[in-house]
């Protein structure tokens, strides 16, 4: 699934990291990197972009963009959506 | 110490050194600035690109006493791998190479409550190998899990400061770290360990790094990691070196089953959590802050209330900037009226007397008349920006503005265009990228801006015939359809130049939400004062220029026969009104002493071109003079017909034009003239302001040039399909 398909307050894993050379570096860089946990914040009252939090951060980016990201979902996710927003993964 | 280290590059030596201050967005780095500096600043540019250059003196400790520094703020970055010029900022600065002076220390300012994320930008700059110095910031926001700085220094071998900049409390520790920097430079020796296959791709592209580039170990090696990020087919780094790119696409082409942005990132990455778990019992990563911030948005994001106070907030904004500035506009123009006065009664009758009230006086008043909507329009953006929320208005509008090719922070900008197109440029600074600067900057003067107003009515009381349109009057129709054309096309001209004249590639958002901050009023006020004066100084001199050039277009020849009066100067008009170049009315017999001047003669040699679209060499004339500021097309046109009594409602002015006949007895001017006319004002760049400013903004001549023309040419043809259109349906 994608980071796209992620409902609100929920966390997930990422697997892999696509999308345009110059926007994925910069995601890489702000430590998008497979295996970091994300949450799907909100969604923006025009159901684009989406808000982030990854490594205690909130990014903001396009549904189109996070189509492009591969995760997989945490199951013990909902209940404290910021409780493991940033816990840091293996990569 | 102070010698700087590259000879080529240098500042003489007995310049003050210049220590850099480095970061991510949102550390905290211009309270730092400001801290050290004082907040005493000068506003630049980096050379070729408009990204704002702060720098400013700072004095630190020495044995004997104290020295000056220059700092320098460098633009906010999470990493110096750039694709285009205005990324390459932050890595220029650094290594003083393309123009930038060569720095004799780097502060790097990393956040205190998020030192992971503040962290990519550390070690990118660590791997350089240039003097460095840690700050610390936030640290009060840090107080639950302090990191542990002295551990820091250690991992790192450079050293570190705790500061909270806001508060202004470490400053002084860190002025005192900075003399120590300069004193005992000191380079970073923590090693980053990448795979090795990286490590061969990189020690091959070092072969091809170029002279100016060389330098010890760590220098090469990061130059080359740099190159393998940053060079590509299609990066926008015209001036990289040739050999050095090729090396790049072709270690990258050979590698097509690895991932190499990935294998870097991801060292620094595991490099940043060592570091931090060392210095750290835990990265907090959700601190204090973050909760407040989230409940906050869960209310200023809402899918219906945070809209709600969005709109009401942008509404409080825009009407802010209009009735606020009005009295200062008014009082502005009044000052300028009576020196004005004043220099005519002290002065004898001639041309030096014209020239000072008319060219000096008047292009000044044309300056400062703009001062009170850009203070204003400044601090509202910083504290908008200063607060965090400008973010979120970028959050909320995205959707919107992007279906038009707009960035979502082109939103606050295209606002206020509907007050004054010069402020409306200024602030397109908000966005980060120059093509989406450009963009905005190049349809906001097709807003109906305040100045427009006084023409339109003028125009709908002249020339529109009184009464009813479907049980509707037809003034408030006319000038509800003015903002309502005005919307449309300045949207449609976006979608249309976005996708051809300023196409640039099409970047994915990617928008950080800052946890909300209090605002400063200190610094907003501060940074408030600096860019208006940056204006003041930079679009001020065109625009004085451009004042007296017009008034000498509308008084030279001069006419023997046409002795000018003092005469009434045309009251305030509307907001942003700016006082009239050529004022001084000539006596009714005199009237066509401007018809002999080369502004005159300008406007006939005009009339073939006008003629299709309903106007006669007069309001060509008129369309000169509205150069200076749309506005002062009313009294032009007033100084066309000899008329010397201009006031608000331009009663005379108005009836003159009802009344004009031409020789044939019919109206000179109907009321599809009129129509006309204000379709020809509502794409016309008729604003010497507004084109002095896009030429600040944009650092050259290129953009506004190509403002004038498309404006023009859309204008016209406008104008001329309606006024043919009309025509041929026989209105």
């Amino acid at each position: 699934m994608s980071l796209a398909d992620v409902s609100p307050g929920q966390n997930a894993v990422i697997q892999a990291v696509g999308g345009q050379r110059a926007f994925r570096r910069r995601l890489l860089e702000l430590g998008l990197l497979p295996g970091t946990a994300v949450t799907l914040v909100r969604v923006a009252p025009l159901r684009d972009p989406v808000e982030l939090l990854v490594r205690g951060t909130s990014l903001s980016i396009r549904r189109a963009e996070a189509a492009c990201i591969e995760v997989a979902q945490l199951t013990s996710a909902a209940s404290e959506p910021l409780a493991s927003g940033a816990a840091r993964g293996p990569g | 110490m102070n010698e700087p280290r590259s000879p080529a590059l240098s500042e003489p030596p007995s310049a003050a050194p210049i220590v850099l201050l480095v970061g991510s967005p949102n550390v905290g780095k211009s309270s730092l600035f400001n801290a050290l500096t004082g907040g005493h600043a000068r506003v630049g540019n980096y050379p070729g690109i408009t990204v704002e250059r702060l720098s400013g003196q700072a004095r630190v400790p020495t044995n004997t006493g104290a020295r000056s520094v220059r700092v320098t703020d460098v633009p906010g970055t999470h990493s110096l791998a750039a694709r285009s010029r205005d990324e390459r900022v932050a890595l220029d600065s650094i290594l003083g190479a393309n123009g930038e002076p060569q720095p004799a220390l780097v502060v790097c300012v990393v956040d205190a409550t998020q030192l992971g994320r503040s962290s990519y930008l550390l070690l990118s700059v660590a791997e350089l190998g240039v003097p460095l110095v840690v700050a610390v910031n936030m640290i009060d926001e840090a107080r639950d899990a302090p990191p542990d700085v002295a551990e820091l220094e250690r991992a790192l071998g450079v050293p570190c400061v705790v500061t909270d900049a806001r508060r202004g409390r470490g400053v002084d520790a860190l002025r005192a770290t900075i003399a120590r920097g300069l004193e005992d430079p000191r380079r970073c020796d923590l090693e980053i360990d990448y795979p090795p296959a990286l490590v061969a791709d990189r020690e091959e592209l070092r072969q091809h790094l170029p002279e100016p580039w060389r330098g010890d170990d760590r220098r090469e090696r990061a130059l080359a990691l740099w190159a393998l990020a940053s060079l590509d087919e299609d990066d926008e780094l015209d001036d990289a070196p040739r050999a050095l790119r090729e090396a790049a696409i072709r270690v990258r082409a050979r590698h097509a089953d690895r991932d190499l942005d990935r294998e870097i990132a991801t060292g620094r990455w595991a490099a940043i959590e060592r570091l931090v778990s060392r210095v750290t019992r835990r990265d907090d990563p959700h601190p204090q802050k973050r909760r407040g911030t989230e409940r906050a948005d869960r209310l200023l994001l809402h899918p219906v209330w945070g809209f709600a106070i969005f709109v009401a907030l942008m509404l409080a904004l825009f009407q802010s900037l209009f009735s606020w500035s009005e009295p200062a506009i008014q009082l502005i123009e009044s000052g300028v009226s009576a020196l004005q006065g004043a220099l005519r009664a002290a002065l004898p009758a001639g041309l030096v007397r014209d020239f000072a009230s008319e060219g000096v006086v008047g292009g000044v008043g044309n300056v400062i008349v703009f001062l009170p909507q850009i203070l204003l329009l400044f601090l509202l953006l910083g504290l908008l920006e200063d607060s965090g929320y400008m973010a979120r208005v970028a959050y909320l509008m995205d959707r919107v503005m992007r279906s038009l090719g707009l960035h979502g922070r082109a939103f606050v900008p295209m606002l206020s265009g509907f007050a004054c197109a010069v402020p409306a440029i200024l602030a397109t600074r908000t966005m980060e990228r120059q093509r989406d600067r450009t963009l905005t900057m190049l349809v906001i003067p097709l807003m109906t801006c305040s100045a427009r107003l006084p023409v339109y009515t003028l125009i709908i009381a002249a020339l529109l015939p009184p009464g009813e349109v479907l049980g509707l009057s037809v003034a408030p129709l006319a000038l509800t359809s003015m903002y309502v054309l005005s919307m449309v096309v300045s949207l449609a001209a976006a979608g249309i130049l976005g996708r051809t004249v300023v196409r640039g590639r099409r970047m994915p958002l990617l928008l950080e939400l800052p946890p909300y901050r209090v605002p400063q009023p200190r610094a907003v006020l501060r940074m408030t004062w600096r860019r208006t004066m940056s204006f003041v100084r930079e679009a001020g001199t065109t625009i004085l220029a451009c004042t007296v050039v017009l008034w000498a277009l509308l008084t030279f020849p001069r006419s023997e026969t046409a002795p000018v009066v003092a005469a009434a100067v045309p009251a305030a008009a509307a907001a942003a009104a700016a006082p009239a170049p050529a004022t001084g009315a000539r006596e009714p017999a005199a009237a066509p002493a401007i018809e002999r001047t080369w502004g005159g003669k300008l406007g006939k040699a005009l009339e073939p071109a006008l003629e299709p679209l309903g106007f006669d060499w007069r309001i060509g004339v008129g369309l000169i003079g509205a150069f200076a500021a749309r506005e002062v097309f009313v009294s032009t046109m007033a100084l066309v017909y000899g008329l010397d009594e201009v006031d608000d409602e331009a009663l005379p002015l108005r009836e003159r034009l009802r009344l004009e006949r031409r020789p044939d007895g019919t109206p000179r001017y109907r009321a599809l003239t009129g129509i006309s006319l204000m379709v020809f004002f509502a794409f016309a760049a008729q604003c010497m302001s507004t084109l002095a400013t896009v030429r600040r903004e944009t650092g050259g001549w290129r953009w506004p040039a190509f403002m004038l023309g498309y404006m023009t040419t859309l204008a016209w043809v406008a104008s001329f399909l309606v006024y043919q259109v009309g025509t041929s349906l026989g209105f």
